[in-house]
């Protein structure tokens, strides 16, 4: 069994370095404290609502979230007169009506989330040839999570290192593999007012709209961590009773 | 064992003109099971309730998904978010697959080390090849169907593989695919197959179970049941056995699937599947990268036989020739218990698939310690791997001093007084 140990360990050693060799693509992300992690972990309302606006106001001009729409907005802790208001801000196009004509009113809580581009080429055509992701899942879709998401927004440099060649239209991140990225600092200090008067720093907005993201690829997460817990409990005590008596009955056997 | 008789009308009427309460109560209570069988012998029975569980939330799971290549990936994201509780069976689902591969694997090495694959099981143990063939190809195609970035590209890389047979390989792959790439039809056969397979691996299992009960249960010792002193019967003392093991599993399943439920999932298969994106490297789920090390451990062709085709006849040997284990182990003795010098290949062997597996998770190219390329020792895990079967296997058998085998199961439990811990 000790051998078996050792060569555990050797092989855990090798996969790390292995790891370590084949990322030469941009830096790991430095692991934060969330208040979403563990088996406890939940949204924390306040900075779901700072990092909503941060979202409408900042990314929304060139990032869809399709999978989202306003009457989501409920587990963001709206109510359903906010989530009203706040969909009222925004026209769609509905129809054809009666006339078989295409017209434009204000979004209800039904609607998804607007579309910056009315297509992927004219999304292009306004950032350097490339595509801003749709970020309804991203936190899931990019290792390092959430961690990777901060680390993105707060990881750009004025300056290319020297010697770095950088093409026309980029900006360069520590943190974006290949470092060069299409997207420029979307944050700068103050670049929103927050509603609830909490200084906008880069960091405080980076940190607000990771945790709205995060919510927004998995808004039933709380649900999912309560009820495991339950299970988990139920799982525990059945499982150990069952232990006592398999012993009771295997116990007549010797 | 006597068939019981039954007081209740009801049953009595039944099983006089249709036996299954007879049948159950012989191959469910009486069925005589050996005494000493320790807990890798829970593993058969776990897969079992596992096959089960994958098929129920399998079917309710299809009844919101939608195979096509538009709707896919926004499909899965409906069921994570509009179901009710889709949430839970689409992490159940796909946490169980991963779960499927560790409960089999395990069941697969307790046979290797206790040699369970032995005259007379050698049917049963065939039977367990086909299951896990049937598994792979199963999990690989419901791996695409949520249509994201792995999905889409490893099925392209796998089913490309085709294109190594000579001649007609082109032409089986545009067969494979229904057209030029990977692409709608694609995904509508790969459903279609995935609803399909779990049923067919369902009636492998139960042909499994049928040669099981004729012979019955090795154990620990791999000596025969001599007489009913060797024997308990199954209920309650295994039932419950059992049911406590799939306690214990539970726990670790719902663990994952409350708390760490994207665990075992690449995040690019949160990105929609992009036919003009080549994610920066292609993996498949981990239970299959130890055979896909091997694939691509050939680099050199052989005389006039393209390296490609090589490795693709090499990735299928390595699963078909278990096939062969029951007649390339030619020792008489079955449990790895008293054959000291197999004891320490099996754990060598069992090393080399772990290291398999971590060359095929990684990209070939990549150095060990910044100096030994990954691909060097894939082929040298490679080698290895078929050397473990047509050189170790047959020579153990004549070269070892297997050591003395007790009298009965009986015996050796009286002589074990008190009882081993995890023995019984
Ligand atoms: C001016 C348009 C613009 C704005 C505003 C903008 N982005 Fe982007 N974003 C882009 C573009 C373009 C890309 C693609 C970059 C590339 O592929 O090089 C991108 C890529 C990304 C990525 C993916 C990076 C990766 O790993 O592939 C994330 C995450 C992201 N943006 C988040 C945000 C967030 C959060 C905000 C708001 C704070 C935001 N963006 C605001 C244009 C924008
Ligand atoms: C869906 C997958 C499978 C199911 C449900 C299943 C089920 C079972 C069950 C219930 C048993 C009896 C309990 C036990 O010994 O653990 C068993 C025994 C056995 N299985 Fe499987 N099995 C599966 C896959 C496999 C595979 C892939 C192999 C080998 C390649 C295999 C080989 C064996 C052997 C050799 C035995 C007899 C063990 C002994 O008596 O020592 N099985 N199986």
């Amino acid at each position: 069994m000790r051998r078996l140990f050792a060569l555990a360990t050797v092989l855990a050693l090798s996969v790390a370095s292995a790891g370590a060799a084949s990322a030469a693509v941009g830096l790991k992300p430095e692991a934060r404290d969330w208040s979403f992690d563990g088996v406890t972990g939940t949204y924390d309302r306040n900075a779901l609502r700072r990092g909503l606006q941060v979202y409408l106001e900042v990314c929304a001009s060139c990032h869809s979230l399709n999978l989202v729409a306003y009457r989501h907005l409920g587990g963001v802790g709206f109510s359903a007169e906010e989530i009203k208001a706040i969909a009222a801000e925004f026209e769609v196009e509905d129809g054809p009506n009666e006339e078989g004509e295409m017209f434009t009113r204000p979004a209800r809580a039904t609607d998804p989330f607007p579309q910056p581009f009315a297509n992927d080429q004219e999304a292009r055509a306004a950032n350097s040839g490339a595509l801003p992701p749709d970020l309804s899942v991203i936190n899931k879709a990019r290792k390092g999570g959430a961690n990777y998401m901060y680390a993105l927004l707060t990881g750009y440099r004025e300056e290319a290192p020297q010697g770095f060649e950088m093409m026309e239209g980029m900006s360069y991140n520590d943190y974006f593999p290949g470092h060069q990225i299409a997207m420029p600092p979307p944050l700068v200090e103050d670049g929103v007012e927050y509603a609830d008067g909490t200084k906008a720093s880069v960091e405080q907005m980076s940190a607000d709209v990771t945790i709205f993201l995060e919510w927004a690829g998995e808004p039933g997460m709380e649900d999912r961590k309560r009820l495991g817990i339950k299970v988990l409990l139920f799982l525990l005590v059945l499982t150990a009773m069952l232990f006592a008596l398999k012993r009771k009955i295997w116990a007549d056997l010797h | 064992m006597a068939t019981p008789t039954w007081n209740n009308p009801i049953v009595k009427w039944i099983d006089y003109r249709l036996p299954v309460f007879s049948f159950m109560h012989h191959e469910l209570v009486d069925y005589p099971t050996p005494r000493n069988l320790n807990y890798w012998w829970n593993f058969g029975s776990l897969a079992g309730i596992v096959l089960v569980i994958m098929i129920a939330t399998g079917i309710w799971l299809a009844m919101h998904y939608m195979p096509h290549v538009d709707y896919a990936f926004d499909s899965v994201e409906r069921i994570m978010r509009d179901v009710n509780y889709g949430w839970l069976l689409r992490y159940v689902h796909m946490n169980g697959g991963s779960m499927f591969f560790i409960v089999v694997y395990i069941h697969v090495f307790r046979g290797l080390y206790y040699g369970s694959y032995k005259n007379p099981r050698e049917i049963l143990w065939i039977m367990g090849v086909f299951i896990l063939l049937a598994m792979m190809a199963t999990a690989f195609m419901g791996y695409v169907l949520p249509w994201g970035q792995m999905s889409f590209w490893a099925a392209t890389v796998i089913t490309s593989l085709f294109s190594a047979v000579p001649l007609v390989g082109d032409a089986i792959v545009s067969w494979l695919w229904g057209g030029f790439a990977v692409d709608n039809p694609t995904l509508n056969r790969f459903f279609s197959l995935h609803y399909l397979l779990p049923f067919i691996i369902f009636a492998l299992v139960f042909v499994h179970l049928w040669a099981l009960h004729v012979h019955k249960s090795s154990n620990p010792l791999g000596i025969d049941m001599k007489g009913p002193q060797d024997s308990i019967p199954f209920h309650p003392y295994y039932t419950i056995k059992d049911t406590f093991g799939l306690g214990v599993l539970m726990v670790i399943w719902m663990f994952f699937v409350f708390f760490a439920p994207n665990f075992f999932l690449e995040p690019d298969n949160y990105i929609e599947a992009n036919p003009l994106v080549t994610p920066a490297h292609i993996v498949p789920e981990w239970y299959l990268m130890p055979f896909y090390a091997i694939l691509r451990a050939i680099t050199f062709d052989i005389w006039f036989i393209p390296a490609k085709l090589i490795g693709v006849v090499a990735m299928f040997a390595s699963i078909l020739i278990l096939l062969f284990l029951p007649w390339l182990d030619t020792s008489k003795v079955r449990s790895a218990k008293f054959r000291p010098i197999y004891k320490q290949f099996f754990w060598i062997f069992f090393v080399d698939c772990l290291i398999l597996g971590w060359i095929g998770a990684n990209p070939p190219d990549a150095l060990f310690m910044d100096t030994v390329p990954l691909l060097i020792i894939g082929q040298i895990g490679t080698a290895y791997y078929f050397l473990h079967f047509v050189l170790v296997f047959p020579l153990l058998g004549w070269l070892e001093r297997p050591r003395m085998v007790p009298e009965s199961i009986s015996a050796a439990v009286v002589a074990a007084e008190p009882p081993a811990p995890g023995s019984v």
